[in-house]
Formats: C-alpha cells, structure tokens, sequence
C-alpha cells in the first residue's frame, strides 16, 4: 500500500481492456515519475481515454497490472480519488446547474478547495460561474473542469485532451498552470493529438498506437528517431550530396539549398556546404509532428 | 420546410421497432378485449346486467366512464379502453414527439441536423407528420381489429377515430410542450401531466349528475369517450379534438419562430456563483426534487379530487335493484370502501411510474457522462447510486402515504370524520408501498445487470397494470397475473392485510436492489 518513496506515480505494465470482441488495448505500458509532466500522445480511437479511465477505476481491466499512486485504481478508487484530480476528454455537466455550483460541488467531494485559488482561476479562465451549464460552449465546460481540477490539491492530475476546446490565448494560460503544477511537484498525465503543446509542456513523452505505448522517452531521446531540417543560403550548387548517406529530398531553389538529414549524415552535408560557400545555415531539430508521423507512416515506423 | 421528408424518414428509421410495435400491441390488445368479453356475456341479459353493473358503481365509472348503451357488446367490450386507452395512447404519443423534438434539440443532435438544408420548423414538421401518421395508421388497424371480430363496422371505426384524435390532439400539446420547457424530461413531465390532468377531469364530469358533467368536455380523454362507439357513434364529437389540434400546433410553430435553438421560452435566467450543494446527496435533491415535488402536489391533488366523492357513490345507483344489490353486500357504506380502496390501488401502481422515472436517472446520468466526472473524485459507486436509490423508495413511500392522506382528509372532511378517516386511509396506502419498491428494485437491477435495457422496466409497469386490468378477461393463467407485483398488495381499507405476502414483496425489493447494487459496483462505466 505504502509506496511513497516509489518514483512512479502511475506504473502499468501488459494493460489489456476489451469491450466486447474488439481489443482496445492491447498490452499497454505506461510509465509516469514523481513530479514529471508526461504527455501521452496518439490519435483518436488509438486508446488514450480508454486507458485514463481504467487509471481512474470506471472501468476495469481485463489483463495486466495498474499501481496509480501505490494504490490499485479498481478496488482503491475512493482512496485514489482523494489524491488526483481529472478532466474528462468530453466534458458533460448538469444542465441546470451554474458552472459556480459544479465548481464547488466536485470540491468539496474532493475534501474543499481553497477559495483564493478558485477566485484566481476563474479570472485567469475568463469564466462566469453564474452561467447555466447548459448555455455554456464547450470550451467553457472545459473551463469549469479545469478551474474545479487545478483548485484541487491534488498529488496527480489525469488531464485527459484538456485545451481541445480552449482559445489560443486560453491555451497560454492552461501552460502556465501545468508550469505551476510541475513548479509545485506535482505529476501531469496529459492526453493529447496535439503535438506542439505536448513539445512545450512535456517532460516525457509516451507514444500511444493501436492500443500499446511504441515509444516512450524525453524529447531528446525521441528526436534520434527524425531527421533535422538543414537549410542553407549557399554561392554555388554543393556537389555531391545527393550521393552523400543520411542525407534525403535536396532540393536548390536558385541560391537557397535545403535537405532532411539523419544524425550521421550531419558532418558530410556541412562539409559540402561549406565547400559550396554557404553564407546562412537553418537547421531545425524535428518537430513533434514529424516525430508523430514517422511512427504512423506505415514505412517510417520506429526503427 | 425545406427536410423535412429526410427528417420524418429518419424519425421513421429510428423507430422502426418502437412505433409499429406500440401500433400492433395496441390495437391486438383491442381486438383480443372485444374477442373476450363477447365469450364473457353468451346473453343479451348477462351483458346488459353487466354493464348496469359497471354504470352503478362509481369506482367503475371514474376509472373507465359509463356504457352508455348497456345492451351493446362493442360499448361494453370497449369500456375499459376508452377512457383508460385514450389516455395510454395519449401518453405513447407525447413520448413520440418530445422524442423527435425537444429531446433531439437538447442532446444538440438536432444542430448537426439543423446546419444543414433544413427549415427552422422542419423538426417539428417531421416529428408531427410521425406522430399523428402513426395515429391515424393505429384508428385504422384499431378499426380494422375489431370489425374483424365480427362487430359492426361504423362503431369499429367510432372507436378508432376516438384513439387516432387522442393520439392527434396529445400529439399536438406535447409540440407546444417541446416549445415552452428547456429539457426533454421536463416537456415530457408537462405533456404526462396533462394527461393525467385530461383523465381525471372526466372521471369527475363523469361522476356528475349530468350525462356527463361539463368537466368532461373540458377534457380530450373526455372527447374520445364522447364520441360513444357503438353506443350512438356521435360523429360529431370529433370536431372538439380537431379543433383544438388546429388551434394547439399553430401556437406550437408560433412559439418555435419566436425562439432559438436549444431554448426555451422563459430566458436562462442566472444561477448562484458559489455553490451549496454540499455532496452527492445534496446533487440527487437537486436533480430529483421537481420530479418529487411534482408527483407529491400531484397525488395530493388526485387524492382529494378521489377523496371528495367517494362518499357520494351510493347516491349514484341509478337503478333500485343495483342499490338493493349492493345493500345487500354491505350497504352503501361498504361500496364506499371498495371505490376507495380500488382508487388506491390504481394510484398506488401509478406511483410505480414515478419510481421507475426516479430510478431512471441514475442510467441517464451515466449516459449524460455526468458519472464519469462525479465518480473522479472520492464519492463511490455505492454512495452515489444510493442518493438517487433514496428518491426510488423513500419518495415512492412518502407519494403514497401523501396520496392516502390526501384521499382521507377530503372523504373525511365530506362526512365529517377528518379524525378518522386520515389514519385509516394513511394505513391503507401504506399497503402499497412494497410493491413500488419492487419496481425500483427492478431498476437498478436492470442498472446493474443490463443498463441499456433500464427503459424496459417501463414496459413492464405497462405490461403489470395491463395484466392486473385485462388479465382475468383474457382468462391469463393465474400464475401470469401473479407475477405483477401490484397482484399482491392488500385491497385496503375493507380487505385483508396479507403481512406474508407484504414481507414477501419488501423481500423481493431488497434482493433486487442488493444485486443490482453488487454488479453495479463490479461493472464498467457505460456511457
């Protein structure tokens, strides 16, 4: 019961859920550190909810082994609840009900919020809580989820697509909060399709395809995977590097030259380069959306 | 009007089942009636007796209305469908249109629907043509039935026209309900209702000295009934259900053209920005407490309409040798208990209703994925499916006591005996407590075991007091009528207070809800 001292907040290893014949999750593993803002990314229908709602016990699982916490999520959930906080993927709220009303109901079953950090949000969401939730959009019902989940103390919080509905300018300030959050030492798991805000918020990164984690690691250790961008402004066509190995696509457009290169391609692209005169170097580590693509790409799948 | 026909084909594919299966079960039930009571009553004396019988005794006649040809089989065959059966199908027919109107506009289906090439009005169009389509489809198969059983065709028809403009009139104000309430539970509660409001001010007008009071033409059960089949077929009477119908769906388009999608016509007014809601008990009386409150003002009221005329049923004897009969059988104050008795029991089966809708929410709340977000935080499964849980058996038991209540405080004010009549009308009703708690148990079992099959248990309080009305007519086995569990409350005040048979009920309740509580905790979330 007592696993304090672990590292691990979430620990799953072999997770298998089915729902009737289909098998959506197919051995699942997932690792999440104390402390760490770890985004779980993959597109729709490739498990991400299925998988934060057997974290949280709605559901239960039908292989492997889960430890959220230390605890076990399925016959502890009452226990487990009262240390994490989530915000549903598809946020539903009682019609009738002000978003004022839900914020507090779902803190005080967290055990009370505090009413300072309440008031903060709310302002910083933008969000009047004396609308019926019925007349709120769903970026706002994604608010009232939001406000009622970081006003909460929590040791983890399972955030489950959480700006899927927000404005850009929402979205800058949902980033400061998950700063706060890891500033306090708090853990994230936060699901996503969107890659650039896992690239800015994320520690780690785990990888979610078809029901099993391909990939897991911090940025650094995925972008091994990719090529980097290098573009060049350059005096005279650099020769040879369409046979140079590593190197792929070089293109020349008048005096501007790009290629995508692997790591060992680096040193004889700069080579020739150089020897062309180059006068202005780019080069872009890959981007979290080509890191997503080469493990979706039916031929550039993880090497 | 622009999609409309791709809205009613997607009405009519969406109810493939439901609506041919309501049409046919109805109009079999029909048939099948007619085809009994004829085998009942071989003579013209024994059926003429009968329907004297009915028409002398005032438990008979609030709940059903009169014959009003007692030497005719059809009007006596059809005696408890007319009153009773407009009001079922008026009922089938609000659920019809509420589910095409308000319910789509609230899940926000219908703004997927409406961003395309669809007219303002169309979804109402759509779900009117359905709906009165399907009454006239069910008055001509009605019709059809029961000329095949060998009755006389023009009141065969009589009779179906009454439930087709029962179907089209209930049909027209559940389209001004779907304008006026936000919520499809609430425009549904309104539409029920009326319905409820419909049936009772005809059994009052029917009681009346008059043939029959002018409470009765105040109501559209009252119309269809007035129509007479196969007592005097009166044509006529159906110009009353058009008319209103074309005066109830103009204001229904009116009052569509006057709002947005998704509102209704009171604005959303403001709700508090600090909550009291202090858990997960205080959620379910936020959630439960109209529905209660409705039902609680409700049988308060039926119970002191029933209430208050129940000591005049001797004065309706119309015939001395009825009055001599039933003298005979314990004078007029023993018919007084058997009308009270029997008007008990039918609104203690009624409250199974409520409990079923109580227990309901606990489904629509997984299905909303309301649960999802209140079962993140430390509140569990068993604490939660309990609050709601309470409103199924408690708020059943305290409708049914206000009913008795009710009934005892305005019979007891009629003849003088508030004192006396408020305990002993309050004990009788308790009597019908356990059944209603074996109805909520059937819920959450089904919420345990098979949550997608949680709106059967309607059918089956449908099929329970369809039994426990029609099933010694149908000659049903005993074992069959048995298995509702209204069969075996106590017949009170006057009969006799069967306590095994009590205990047997509140036992059956509480396994049932002690299972559906176990799978409950044990299964997956299913939204």
């Amino acid at each position: 019961m007592n696993s304090e001292s672990s590292d691990l907040v979430i620990d799953v290893r072999g997770l298998v859920k089915n729902f009737g014949h289909t098998q959506v999750l197919k051995g699942l593993d997932l690792q999440v550190m104390r402390g760490e803002v770890h985004a779980f990314l993959g597109p729709n229908g490739a498990g991400k909810t299925t998988t934060l709602r057997l974290l949280l016990g709605l559901l239960r699982s039908d292989g492997g082994s889960m430890s959220v916490l230390g605890l076990d999520p399925w016959s502890q959930a009452a226990d487990l609840h009262r240390r994490l906080a989530y915000v549903p993927g598809d946020v539903a709220l009682w019609p009738g009900l002000s978003g004022g009303e839900v914020i507090d109901l779902l803190g005080r079953l967290h055990g009370g919020i505090d009413p300072a950090r309440r008031t903060e949000l709310l302002e910083r969401f933008e969000l009047d809580p004396t609308k019926k939730a019925r007349t709120y959009s769903k970026g706002n019902r994604q608010k009232v989820a939001l406000v009622a989940a970081l006003a909460t103390d929590a040791e983890l919080y399972l955030l489950d697509e959480p700006t899927a509905g927000l404005d850009p300018l929402m979205e800058a300030q949902f980033k400061e909060c998950v700063e706060q959050l890891r500033d306090d030492g708090r853990s994230v798991l936060l699901s996503s399709h969107i890659l650039s805000e896992a690239e800015v918020l994320s520690d780690r990164v785990s990888i979610i395809r078809d029901g099993s984690v391909v990939e897991t690691g911090t940025l650094a250790q995925l972008r091994h995977l990719t090529r980097t961008t290098m573009s060049a402004t350059v005096a005279r066509p650099p020769e040879g590097v369409e046979t140079l190995t590593g190197v792929y696509e070089a293109k020349l457009d008048g005096d501007r030259f790009t290629a995508q290169v692997d790591a060992h391609g680096v040193a004889p692209l700069l080579a020739a380069l150089s020897s062309a005169g180059a006068t202005a170097l780019v080069s872009h580590p890959p981007t979290l959306e080509q890191l997503f693509l080469s493990h979706y790409s039916e031929t550039g799948g993880a090497p | 009007m622009t999609g409309t026909w791709p809205l009613v084909r997607l009405a009519l594919r969406r109810d493939r089942v439901l609506l041919p299966a309501w049409i046919i079960g109805l109009s079999l039930m029909v048939a099948s009636s007619v085809a009994a009571t004829r085998d009942l009553y071989p003579t013209q004396e024994s059926l003429t007796s009968a329907a004297e019988t009915i028409n002398a005794t005032a438990a008979l006649v609030a709940l059903y209305g009169k014959v009003y040809d007692p030497t005719s089989l059809g009007a006596i065959s059809l005696i408890k469908l007319t009153a009773f059966g407009a009001a079922i199908v008026g009922i089938v027919f609000i659920f019809i249109v509420i589910r095409h109107t308000r319910a789509e506009e609230e899940s926000g289906r219908l703004e997927l629907v409406g961003a395309g090439a669809v007219g303002r009005a169309a979804p109402l169009t759509a779900a009117l043509i359905v709906s009165m389509g399907a009454s006239l489809a069910l008055g001509v198969l009605t019709a059809l039935g029961i000329g095949a059983v060998g009755l006389a065709w023009s009141g065969a028809f009589a009779f179906g026209v009454s439930w087709a403009l029962a179907g089209i009139v209930f049909s027209a104000i559940a389209a001004v309900a779907a304008q006026v309430m936000t919520s499809a539970r609430a425009a549904i509660g309104v539409g029920v209702a009326a319905v409820g409001a419909a049936y009772a001010l005809r059994a009052v007008g029917d009681l009346g000295a008059a043939d029959p009071g002018w409470l009765s033409w105040l109501s559209p059960v009252g119309w269809s009934q007035q129509i007479r089949p196969f007592a005097g077929d009166r044509w006529s009477i159906a110009l009353l259900p058009i008319v209103a119908t074309a005066v109830l769906v103009p204001i229904a388009y009116s009052l569509r053209a006057r709002r947005d999608l998704g509102s209704g016509l009171v604005p959303e007014r403001a709700g508090p920005a600090q909550g009291a809601i202090g858990g997960v008990m205080g959620l379910a009386w936020r959630l439960q407490r109209g529905l209660f409150i409705a039902w609680a003002l409700g049988s308060a009221l039926m119970g002191m309409v029933l209430g208050s005329v129940a000591h005049t049923i001797a004065g309706l004897l119309n015939s001395p040798q009825m009055a001599a009969f039933f003298e005979a059988l314990g004078g007029s104050q023993g018919l007084t208990t058997m009308f009270l008795a029997a008007e008990i029991g039918i609104l203690g089966s009624l409250v199974g209703a409520y409990a079923i809708a109580a227990a309901s929410r606990l489904r629509s709340e997984e299905t909303a994925g309301h649960v999802e977000l209140l079962l993140s935080t430390p509140a569990s499964r068993l604490r939660w499916a309990t609050s709601h849980l309470v409103f199924a058996c408690v708020g059943s038991a305290i409708i049914i006591l206000i009913t008795g209540t009710a009934i005892g405080f305005a019979h007891g004010l009629a003849i003088g005996d508030v004192g006396g009549q408020v305990p002993r009308l309050f004990a009788a009703s308790a009597g019908q407590i356990p059944a209603a708690l074996v109805i909520a148990g059937i819920v959450m079992l089904l919420f345990g075991v098979a949550p997608r099959l949680v709106v059967g248990a309607w059918g089956l309080l449908v099929a329970f007091i369809v039994v426990g009305e029609f099933g010694s007519l149908w000659q049903l086995p005993q074992w069959v009528l048995d298995l509702s569990p209204f069969a075996h409350s106590p017949r009170l005040p006057g009969g006799d207070v069967e306590l095994g048979q009590l205990a047997l009920l509140t036992g059956i309740a509480a396994v049932l809800l002690a299972v559906g509580l176990a799978t409950w905790r044990r299964r997956d979330l299913r939204p």
